[in-house]
């Protein structure tokens, strides 16, 4: 019963927080509003959603939150610094293909955004069986060494936050 | 407090202003498609992030209530920057034949999603969908 009601609560949760900030209105009206339309979107889009993403750990959640973010701003003055003093031929750019050990669709995806907000690097392809995604290097001199730097600083811990 | 804040409000729309134009130059600068898109997608999430961040100060010392919809713009930036970036990429893959040729192995039986065969990226959404019946 619960379970048909609300199929995914945090995606409820999330429509709602999403609602009061939208109305930039924290009141118990907005938060029923929200709350209406976070159970009622989640009811109309169960069928392409099938199963319940599971979220483990909270706190390795926000972990991982402040450890992106912390990484885009040090990706944002690195490749700055590329863009601004570098002869743009200069860059050894390649692509590397970096095996996943992740399995579920909702933790590939969540690494693939990682890869492309993050240090000198761009997802730009997957492979058909999701076992390798395929991403772009700015400039790397080692792309075994920074393939193994994605699998160790976002793969690991988003495994232990996904599966 | 006034000043201060003033301060380092515009501390960050000129740290802000000075990451995009970055992006921007990048965008124009840099030799091929794949490495464009570096500039796009970083430097200006930190651009706008740092612009965000100074409306933010500026509505909670001229107001005194925090306003939060720059969190909202945050977060949707952060979902649909990567998936415009990795369709940009996808088209690139598709276009150019000899960057599609140096595409390095996937490691594994199958090849790289944009360029399978249709049937099988068909075969692998009706598996998925079977998966949803149940």
């Amino acid at each position: 019963m619960r379970r048909r009601l609300l199929p995914h609560p945090l995606l409820t949760a999330t429509i709602a927080l999403v609602w009061v900030f939208l109305t930039n209105d924290v009141s118990p009206a907005s938060a029923i509003l929200g709350l209406a339309v976070g159970i009622v979107v989640p009811l109309l889009t169960r069928a392409w959603w099938p199963q319940r993403p599971a979220l483990r750990w909270p706190l390795a959640v926000a972990e991982y939150m402040a450890i992106v973010l912390w990484d885009i701003v040090v990706s944002n003055v690195q490749v700055a610094w590329l863009v601004l003093f570098r002869r743009g031929r200069s860059l050894r750019s390649r692509f590397v293909s970096v095996p996943l050990d992740l399995t579920s669709p909702e933790a590939i995806t969540a690494l693939a955004g990682t890869i492309t907000m993050t240090p000198g690097t761009l997802t730009a392809d997957v492979s058909a069986d999701r076992r390798a995604l395929l991403v772009h290097c700015l400039d790397t001199a080692d792309p075994d060494a920074t393939a193994a730097g994605i699998k160790h600083r976002y793969e690991r811990r988003l495994k232990r936050i996904f599966e | 407090m006034l000043l201060m804040a003033e301060l380092v409000i515009a501390a960050f729309i000129l740290g802000g202003a000075f990451f995009l134009l970055v992006g921007s130059f990048g965008l124009a600068k840099l030799p091929d498609t794949m490495r464009r898109l570096h500039g796009p997608t970083k430097s200006t999430t930190l651009g706008i992030g740092c612009l965000l961040i100074a409306s933010m100060i500026h509505f909670l010392a001229e107001r005194g209530a925090p306003s939060v919809h720059e969190l909202l713009i945050t977060l949707f930036l952060f979902l649909t920057a990567p998936v415009s970036a990795h369709m940009i990429a996808k088209a690139h893959i598709l276009l150019d034949r000899p960057a599609r040729r140096a595409l390095p192995d996937t490691g594994q039986g199958d090849g790289w999603a944009t360029l399978a065969a249709p049937s099988r990226t068909a075969g692998e959404t009706a598996g998925r969908t079977r998966q949803r019946a149940v």
